[in-house]
């Protein structure tokens, strides 16, 4: 089939730490390259910066329009000037992780062996701790001790309890959105159905499919179908298409019979123009890998003993993959060690991806968290 | 952030109790009034639990950490002697378990505050007597099949539970609906009758 035209590569604004990375795996990077925004001005006492953490396809993007797909930035309803995370307070950073594909070290990047080649499968599996340590180099290299806020949802969430738990002193508020401190087998199980996926596409060649100057789009687009529908919730697709067909003519098994059908066949077409499917399978897996309690003998609360790091959790009603149940848990387990949480479901018929989305309730919430985050922490 | 706020007279008098820079936890705590008074005006380090999630979104937006939850299931979460103050203003006598959730605020803190509506007072009392129908006041206003006032007690009540689960009362005082310090401080029986609230300091034995 025809392949559709991958954007033209980006120069994204990076830095190149030459030191390298030890990853959990027990690899060690030799070099790690971070791709980074950033947003504001940092104060004379290096004291107002907020890192936000993007999601599993997000990037670092978060409050300008994307040089690739054009878009507006991912979370430009919750950061910029006057907005919740005011960019005219406070110095907003946001980093590609590690392993991804808009800068940053990933499965794209020349494999070391100087072969000219790129990684492709053979990059080591990172986690998100792994992605929090290299986006610890990158705050280091601003002269930043202490992150004022850090902020993200999804698997940004995940990181911001890596951050909470690796560098305790470094963080002094906490927004996990949306997120689990482990990914359930039901969340695991629909990373595998596309994962699956990608190595079924005949162009996949193994994980090295740039040799071959092709890519594994149909496996990618149905890897992002089969993840876009645990991102939304049934009320809203109900509301959105119902049963609404798209081509009344006819009756075939296969095709866009259904408004729904195409729907999703437009969000998977346009995912595999900007994402590589290595880094797909990369980060799923470092999601997966995600469970905090068992780092700690399974007790959650252990995470965070002695944590003077003041927390807000946000959830989402209609969310089902990251439900509030898991950020109630959170909760709880801060509650152990007698930590600072605030925790709030805000209610939302629009699911998972509630937290990209226009939420006011939440919008605010946050603010308020920040501002009162902001005296305590003694910035005007 | 807001500005400091003026205070109804019943939170006034349970923070009067507050040690300054204390830390304290209150339960069922609406829109963190009591929290941003304590930390405004005595230093405290308050946090709050509250089940109204619009409340809880109203407290966290003004900056007050506050957790959605409920007293009856989420006091257990907390370590032994977390803080210094745990208090329970209004609310004990709708709680499902008021003796485990008394248990818990001690266990979890040195001190507890507790205040709730007296089913004492003689209105009820007379009401009662008269109508031979379960009383309906200022406080209790809601018919005996949909108040969410399950657990109601007296001032005389209240004290039993102390001797029997062995508290100490430090500090108590009958107040009237509006908070005010009422005169019958120093008699129990008296405080029983004529007081609308009760209000009680304990600790352990």
């Amino acid at each position: 089939m025809d392949q559709n035209p991958a954007f033209p590569e980006t120069q994204h604004q990076s830095v190149t730490f030459s030191q390298g990375l030890a990853l959990d795996c027990g690899q060690h990077l030799p070099a790690v390259t971070v791709a980074y925004r950033t947003y504001g001005t940092l104060n004379a006492e290096k004291s107002n910066a907020i890192l936000i953490c993007h999601a599993l396809t997000g990037d670092q993007y978060v409050a300008e329009r994307n040089p690739e797909t054009g878009k507006p930035g991912w979370w430009e309803y919750l950061v910029g000037p006057g907005k919740p995370v005011d960019t005219h307070k406070y110095f907003v950073i946001c980093a590609n992780v590690l392993g991804g594909c808009m800068g940053s070290t990933g499965p794209r990047s020349p494999h070391p062996n100087d072969s000219g080649q790129p990684w492709g499968t053979d990059f080591p599996q990172v986690t998100i701790q792994d992605m929090v340590r290299a986006q610890k180099l990158l705050v280091d290299s601003f002269g930043i001790t202490r992150l004022f806020a850090v902020v993200g949802g999804s698997m940004g969430g995940m990181q911001v309890l890596a951050w909470a738990t690796l560098y305790p002193e470094a963080v002094f508020a906490a927004v996990p959105v949306a997120t689990a401190s482990y990914h359930s087998a039901q969340n695991i199980a629909f990373h595998e159905i596309g994962r699956q996926a990608i190595a079924a596409d005949p162009f996949f060649y193994g994980g090295r499919y740039w040799g071959e100057g092709v890519r594994p789009e149909r496996g990618l687009a149905v890897a992002r179908m089969t993840a876009h529908i645990t991102y939304v919730s049934e009320v809203a697709l109900t509301r959105k298409f119902g049963r609404k067909l798209q081509h009344a003519e006819g009756l075939s098994a296969l095709g866009d019979q259904f408004a729904v059908e195409s729907y999703l066949q437009y969000q998977g077409s346009s995912f595999v123009q900007r994402f590589d499917a290595n880094s797909y399978l990369t980060i799923t897996r470092a999601m997966d890998l995600f469970d905090l309690a068992a780092d700690h003998h399974g007790v959650l609360g252990d995470a965070f003993k002695g944590t003077k790091t003041r927390f807000l959790l946000v959830s989402f009603s209609s969310d089902w993959l990251f439900p509030t149940a898991q950020s109630r848990a959170i909760a709880r387990a801060l509650n152990h060690v007698a930590a600072n949480v605030s925790f709030v479901e805000v209610q939302s018929d629009k699911g998972h991806d509630a937290f990209l989305l226009d939420e006011p309730d939440f919008h605010n919430t946050l603010r308020g968290f920040l501002a009162g985050c902001a005296e305590h922490a003694g910035l005007a | 952030m807001s500005r400091p706020r003026k205070i109804r007279v019943d939170l006034k008098l349970i923070a009067d109790l507050v040690a300054p820079g204390s830390r304290v936890l209150d339960i069922g705590c609406a829109d963190g009034t009591l929290i941003d008074h304590l930390y405004r005006e005595k230093g405290c380090d308050a946090r709050g639990i509250e089940l109204d999630m619009q409340e809880v979104q109203r407290a966290v937006a003004h900056g007050m950490p506050v957790m959605q939850g409920d007293a009856d299931t989420e006091l257990v979460t907390y370590p032994d002697g977390a803080f210094d103050y745990v208090i329970l203003s209004r609310t004990l006598q709708a709680v499902e378990k008021p003796r485990e959730v008394l248990a818990q605020m001690l266990r979890i803190g040195t001190h507890a505050i507790v205040s709730f509506p007296n089913f004492g007072h003689w209105t009820l009392r007379l009401q009662l007597l008269l109508n031979g129908r379960m009383p309906m006041t200022a406080g209790w206003n809601r018919m005996w099949y949909e108040t969410p006032n399950i657990h109601p007690c007296t001032i005389s009540d209240f004290f039993a539970l102390c001797d029997k689960d062995g508290y100490i009362v430090e500090d108590w005082l009958a107040a009237d609906e509006e908070g005010a310090r009422t005169p019958w401080r120093r008699s129990r029986k008296l405080a029983n009758l004529f007081g609308e609230q009760g209000l009680f300091l304990l600790r352990k034995a």
